[in-house]
């Protein structure tokens, strides 16, 4: 079954100057966690505005749980909880007046589905005579997730609701997708952080509105040709631009304390070569060895073909 | 229904939170009703006057004690000469100077005629104008004892004259305070209902929680409605505050029925409300929404005839002001309240405003978009 289905969708600011969205075709399974992982303006917002009907395409057509997501709008809207990337609750009503609200909007109540949001609500209810605005980052995406869910929606638009969390509540968070989707609820994130991708069933890895690859997350790791190297040595930002004249590098940036780095040939051996190419420059205590890719490394060598 | 009952729960669950709010909707109509009536006041009082009297007559003394006993006249100086009267214009110290020449007396007895200079201070027009219409009308009168003096009384009186006897409907003491607080407090209403509302909107936009409203099932007339009802509601509220405060701090009593300004007010509130929603529209951001209607409301007060009477306007300036919802209001709000009009004598200003309110909210609703 298919949950979410996009065909050629597309998407232009500006009289057609800025082309946000390009054409975009892939589609959701029922039950499955997606991740659109791409950097900042890539196009994930207007790809979520469009799918839950608060943009309107300027091409192609999409169709969300069954129905055309501008003609049957009005459908689409009882059934999608969407989560904008901006808190956007009221922040003068407190976390139970806000949840209440959304509840009652959407013709339900919160005792109705409260098994569906307890794991998450729990968290925040000690705080619920607490006004929206008065809440810590974290807490702020728990009640928002809670207010998107409330009605049982049958698929879950979550636009970077990780960004700007720390990194403890951003691992409670992915938890937490990963106990709604045993719910059988259709999940779409958007992230800019790449290691949360792994997290998701499937990916689909997006640049400038145009996507470079959809795929699992393994199938997109193992998919990456050649091999690649970690390197470290005492001057760290020499190194780099070191490496980065190095004429048979294809590409090199910093990934955490080493940097990795492939070339151009992918069948070639350029260990010996190169190091020692970094002798004769000068560095001491180099460390090379092979690293098996991350996503990243993928979504860098896409964006460099 | 439903909806819109959750929706109207939460309106004023937020209005009243909102101490800000709430002290506007309270305090600003009390303390605008306290203190505007007292200044917008037309009367001229307390004009400076430097006299230069050549004459020093028992006539030129009796004619100065004549002015300054209207009350409306208060001695700058004696001056010497024009010159020194001037330089008083000049430094902002005298309006008039009244210059009366040598030989005034004996000359008016002999020649029975004779004239006074009065130089007037223009820079201030109101003042100008109606100060030497003061000081004309005091020597008139003053110029009737005279002549009553030397006229030997007989019979019949050799002089006829028609002495002007006029009497003032409605407002019979001039007052006004009368003529002004009932359009102020439309002033008010208006001001309160079209801003507030625009900027509610345009919050909810700004904050972005328009976003979360539009992705639920609510509809559009719902959303429109519930934000519609909570200002109407206001506005009576305030309405109502403005008349207690006129009744018993000004004592005003309509003599007209209080039921017809309520069922105008209803109607008035919903256009002043649609105006708002427009704004809204047409706003992204709480800024844009408040200097929009700000240039609104700027409009609507000066060609309201709030302050300046509409029938004196030029023609192009009367023909805007049918387009002025504030116009109609004030007007029923001064019949009404002054005169006791009725319906009947209302139903132009009614119908005027009824098409207001159907224009602003249905270009509103037609430009208020869930989808862009």
């Amino acid at each position: 079954m298919v949950a979410v289905q996009l065909n050629n969708l597309s998407k232009k600011y500006d009289k057609g100057k800025i082309v946000a969205v390009d054409s975009i075709s892939f589609s959701v399974d029922k039950g499955e966690l997606f991740g659109l992982i791409g950097p900042d303006g890539a196009g994930k917002t207007s790809i979520f505005r469009m799918l839950t009907t608060l943009l309107l395409p300027d091409g192609g057509s999409a169709v969300v749980d069954g129905y055309d997501a501008v003609k049957d709008y009005k459908a689409i809207r009882g059934r999608v909880g969407y989560m904008p990337g901006k808190f956007s609750l009221y922040q003068d009503l407190t976390v139970e007046e806000n949840l209440n609200f959304f509840a009652t909007v959407f013709g339900t109540t919160i005792r109705e589905n409260y098994e569906l949001v307890k794991d998450i609500y729990v968290q925040i209810e000690p705080f619920k005579t607490r006004r929206a605005g008065k809440l810590s980052g974290g807490m702020k995406q728990k009640l928002a997730l809670c207010c998107a869910l409330i009605h049982k929606p049958s698929v879950l638009f979550l636009d970077e609701p990780t960004t700007g969390v720390d990194a403890v509540s951003r691992k409670e968070f992915w938890e937490m997708l990963k106990r709604l989707k045993q719910q059988g609820i259709t999940i779409l994130v958007s992230t800019p952080y790449m290691d949360e991708a792994t997290i998701c069933d499937r990916i689909a890895l997006i640049q400038s509105g145009k996507i470079l690859s959809i795929d699992t997350p393994d199938a997109i790791v193992r998919s990456y040709e050649g091999s690649l190297f970690a390197i470290k040595s005492e001057g760290m930002y020499k190194l780099l631009n070191d490496l980065r004249s190095y004429e048979n590098t294809l590409s090199c940036f910093a990934f955490g304390e080493y940097h990795h780095i492939a070339f151009r040939d992918k069948m070639k051996n350029y260990s010996e070569e190169l190091l020692k190419y970094l002798e004769n420059k000068g560095h001491k205590e180099v460390e090379m060895m092979p690293v098996i890719p991350t996503i990243e490394d993928c979504f860098i060598k896409l964006l460099k073909n | 229904m439903r909806t819109l009952l959750f929706l109207l729960q939460k309106e004023f669950l937020q209005i009243f939170r909102d101490k800000n709010l709430l002290r506007q909707i309270l305090m600003a109509p009390i303390i605008q009703l306290m203190i505007l009536p007292w200044a917008a006041n037309y009367e001229v009082k307390n004009i400076s006057l430097a006299i230069v009297d050549h004459d020093h007559s028992t006539y030129s003394q009796k004619l100065e004690s004549k002015i300054f006993s209207s009350g409306y006249f208060k001695l700058a100086d004696y001056c010497a000469s024009f010159n020194d009267g001037y330089k008083l214009i000049e430094g902002d110290k005298a309006d008039i100077v009244m210059e009366i020449p040598a030989n005034f007396e004996k000359n008016l007895v002999r020649e029975n005629k004779q004239k006074i200079f009065l130089a007037v201070n223009a820079i201030n027009g109101v003042k100008a104008l109606v100060g030497t219409g003061y000081l004309g009308n005091i020597l008139n009168d003053y110029n009737g004892e005279l002549r009553l003096q030397w006229v030997q009384p007989s019979k019949i009186s050799p002089i006829p004259s028609i002495e002007i006897t006029s009497m003032n409907w409605f407002n019979p003491g001039l007052n006004y305070k009368i003529f002004m607080v009932p359009g102020i407090l439309v002033f008010l209403v208006t001001m309160l209902g079209s801003m507030m509302c625009a900027l509610n909107i345009v919050r909810e936009k700004e904050i972005g929680t328009i976003e979360q409203i539009n992705v639920t099932p609510i509809k559009k007339h719902h959303f429109i409605l519930g934000k519609l009802i909570p200002f109407w509601v206001i506005g009576i509220f305030v309405f109502t505050i403005g008349l207690t405060i006129s009744r018993f701090v000004y004592g005003i009593i309509p003599v007209g029925s209080i039921g017809v300004l309520y069922v105008f007010l209803s109607i008035y509130m919903l256009a002043v409300l649609g105006l708002g929603l427009l704004i809204s529209t047409y706003s992204d951001t709480q800024q844009q929404a408040m200097s929009l209607s700000f240039f609104f409301i700027m409009i609507f007060n000066l060609l309201s005839g709030l302050y300046t009477s509409v029938d004196s306007m030029p023609g192009w300036a009367q023909i805007i002001t049918d387009l002025n919802p504030l116009r109609y209001f004030i007007e029923v709000m001064r019949m009404v309240v002054l005169k006791g009009s009725g319906f009947h004598d209302i139903q132009h200003q009614l119908i005027f405003v009824i098409i207001f309110a159907i224009v602003f909210n249905g270009w509103a609703i037609l430009n208020y978009r869930k989808t862009t």
